[in-house]
């Protein structure tokens, strides 16, 4: 196996292409946009045998998606931030409609303020809409999480759309070594696609049923729809086994970084996650008995395999890019329920940190150690915190001098 | 683990550079990653990239805040705040100027206790933005620095990363790249990799409780006006456009409406006048001005002028 340097955005064109994708409904926005150009690329070039087609917004995009997914043809797409929210209608509507394929989200901080940087605003968005969810730390991860997305999102007892996520800048536009899995063995592990009862044809129109009158039936699909996405975990270890074998990788639902004995413990997604195991090895080195959980598939979330490996240890520090107005850290939040009642629970402490890129520094994982150390002696956790220094406010400060300075300039003129 | 930093204008190739010497890092056995980070996305703007190289997997992402080694492709960034290239940078770090002042002279004005080497590149060209080869060079002087990456494997890494370009600029980037690769050898291992952060030793973070403000003070009415005025994009000018007035017409809507950055207004004599502290330096204005009254020179050398005609 050769290994190369790409980028996330390559990766992840890559992913799509292994994949053998069928059709591709595109809208550009940054920091996505290159995908779309690699894939355009290769198929221009007769390198790729696949349709692109260029919509006029995402949500038309996340429609074309699902038709097409819906007609038996294997479908691939991508966005980011505010083109996810703008698809958002549509999101929700095609899981309804049960037909699978893959959607990479590149995340990206939401408008207002507007940001270009990464952050899980955006993704947390789709969570209740009835995709799975996998999201990456290395660009590695989103080559293959692609593969595995299909499969997963196509296997009958599941069927139903997939995100495969990664952080703009972070990933999308960083080169990292990346063993690409060979054409032949990729096409051999997806497999055909098979719509099952999807006969959606251009050539005979036809009306999917899409209302229903009354709470009865309502409840049933959108209920059917939430055991499906549940359905994701009991097959998931097998078609990560597989992977396995046919590749050499393993990607289990939860990532764990020296948990066997790990006394304090990191919780996070995404590319940010490996910060947290470099500072696992400093905390090592010093002592700790420190570790990292790490869900890589974040819808259906693993709630009993957390339950097991979260049980016993004397604090959890979670760490959310992503801020929930009025109630805090998502994953906070989600890790706080799957605890609850849980026998022998740790300690669990809520940070908000990397909000719009904004960097989360090693010394900052250490301090996190220290305060979950004094959790645990004290016997209660400390508050919620966001990461963020007086110098990061005395900044803010300057640039907000310089508002002042404007207001009153628009009002004496 | 190398940390390397690459800082340069917007049109020197600094992701180009950046991605010769990760191709270089991994050929030679290292794991990589490297980046460009973008701002704002425009030929003169200030632009870095960086790289990252260890024997073992990197964990480590983001910007790089302790840089052991820092290549300034244009040494006019280096007053530049908002260039960021002095960043972190300590007695550890190596900085790598291309300028024909000396280090010593640069040691002094930064007032910095890293070592300082120069290279001297096409100091004799007019718009900087298009200095020849010096992502090349920058990438050449880089991997020498290091000390671990070989001439055949660099010049491996740079044909690999160039290959879309045609044969002939291929040739030359190679032979000006290797020269500088020889001429840097002199000092290859100057620039050390950097260790780890350690958890048992740390400073920590100075993290505050964002207090409660309200809506008066902490909404977004943040007005392009003022807020503009105060970012000065006259620095991230190559080349200058200086108005000959004897050959002006004074048909001033035409300059001051095409200038995309408002940067050019209308005296009351009805002249044309240039914001230097604005102007970005685009020559839309030399382009549209009907009897080509408006000339371009290179700003390094209208800055020298100015300065020496204050002293
Ligand atoms: S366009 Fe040229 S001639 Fe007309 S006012 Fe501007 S500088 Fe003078
Ligand atoms: S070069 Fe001319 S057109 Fe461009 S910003 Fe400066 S004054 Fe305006």
């Amino acid at each position: 196996m050769t290994r190369k340097l790409l980028t996330g955005n390559s990766a992840a064109a890559w992913g799509a292409r292994l994949a053998c994708v069928d059709y591709i409904p595109a809208f550009p926005i940054t920091p996505q946009t290159e995908i779309i150009e690699d894939l355009a690329g290769w198929i221009d070039r007769g390198e790729m045998d696949a349709r692109l087609v260029t919509l006029e917004s995402e949500h038309s995009m996340i429609t074309a998606a699902g038709s097409a997914a819906s007609s038996g043809v294997r479908a691939f797409t991508a966005t980011s931030s505010q083109g996810l929210l703008y698809a958002m209608e549509m999101i929700y509507a095609v899981a309804g409609w049960r037909t699978p394929f893959v959607m990479v989200n590149v995340s990206r901080g939401l408008a207002s303020p507007i940001t270009l940087e990464s952050d899980h605003n955006d993704i947390m968005a789709a969570r209740d809409s009835g995709f799975l969810q996998i999201h990456c730390a290395t660009c590695q991860e989103i080559a293959d999480g692609i593969l595995l997305a299909y499969r997963l999102a196509e296997h009958p007892q599941v069927r139903i759309p997939a995100i495969v996520n990664f952080d703009g800048f972070y990933l999308s536009f960083t080169r990292e070594p990346v063993d690409l899995a060979r054409a032949a063995k990729a096409r051999a592990f997806v497999g055909e696609y098979d719509p099952e009862n999807l006969q959606f044809r251009g050539n005979s129109p036809l009306s999917q049923a899409m209302a229903v009158l009354g709470g009865g039936p309502y409840s049933y699909f959108r209920y059917e729809a939430h055991l499906a996405v549940q359905q994701a975990l009991s097959v998931y270890d097998e078609i990560a086994d597989e992977f396995e074998d046919i590749f050499g990788r393993r990607y289990d639902m939860i990532d764990c970084y020296h948990m066997d004995d790990a006394e304090y413990v990191f919780v996070m997604l995404g590319s940010f996650s490996t910060k947290a195991r470099e500072a696992v090895d400093s905390l090592r080195a010093a002592g700790w008995k420190a570790g990292l959980l790490r869900p890589r598939l974040f819808r259906p979330l693993p709630q009993q395999r957390i339950r097991q490996l979260l049980r016993g240890r004397r604090a959890v520090g979670v760490i959310d890019q992503n801020i929930s107005m009025g109630m805090g850290g998502v994953l906070h939040s989600e890790f706080a329920t799957a605890l609850y009642g849980l026998e022998d629970a740790p300690l669990l402490g809520s940070y908000i940190g990397g909000l719009g890129g904004r960097d989360i520094s090693q010394q900052e994982f250490f301090a996190i150690a220290d305060e979950l150390k004094h959790a645990y002696e004290n016997g209660e956790s400390a508050p919620p915190r966001l990461l963020y220094t007086r110098n990061e406010l005395t900044e803010m400060r300057k640039l907000q001098a310089i508002a002042q300075a404007e207001h009153a300039e628009i009002h004496r003129s | 683990m190398f940390r390397i930093r690459f800082h340069g204008r917007g049109g020197q190739g600094m992701k180009t550079a950046s991605r010769i010497l990760g191709t270089a890092f991994f050929k030679t056995g290292y794991e990589v990653q490297d980046a460009p980070r973008y701002g704002a996305e425009r030929r003169g703007a200030p632009i870095f990239a960086y790289v990252r190289a260890d024997k073992s997997a990197i964990n480590e992402r983001g910007i790089i805040s302790h840089p052991d080694l820092v290549v300034i492709a244009d040494d006019t960034l280096v007053g530049m705040p908002a260039a960021g290239v002095t960043q972190g940078i300590d007695a550890h770090t190596l900085l790598l100027i291309n300028s024909h002042d000396s280090a010593s002279t640069w040691q002094q004005r930064l007032n910095t206790e890293a070592n300082v080497l120069t290279l001297s590149a096409g100091e004799d060209v007019a718009d900087r933005a298009t200095l020849p080869f010096i992502s090349s060079r920058c990438a050449a002087a880089a991997a020498a620095l290091t000390g671990v990456i070989t001439r055949e494997i660099f010049i491996e890494a740079l044909c690999e990363e160039l290959d879309h370009l045609r044969q002939d600029i291929i040739d030359q980037n190679r032979d000006i790249a290797l020269s500088e690769f020889d001429d840097m050898t002199v000092n290859a291992g100057l620039a050390k990799q950097g260790g780890l952060a350690t958890a048992s030793d740390y400073v920590k973070p100075d993290w505050i409780a964002l207090p409660f403000e309200s809506a008066q003070i902490s909404n977004l009415a943040i007005h392009a006006g003022v807020t503009s005025v105060k970012v000065r994009t006259g620095l991230w000018r190559t080349m200058r456009p200086v108005i000959n007035y004897p050959n002006c017409s004074g048909c001033a809507w035409i300059c001051s409406t095409y200038c995309p950055d408002g940067a050019i207004k209308v005296r009351t004599d009805g002249y044309p006048e240039i914001d230097y502290e604005h102007c970005k330096g685009c020559l839309v204005c030399v382009a549209q001005c009907p009897p080509h009254a408006i000339e371009s020179i290179p700003e390094h050398i209208a800055r020298d002028q100015e300065v020496g005609e204050t002293t």
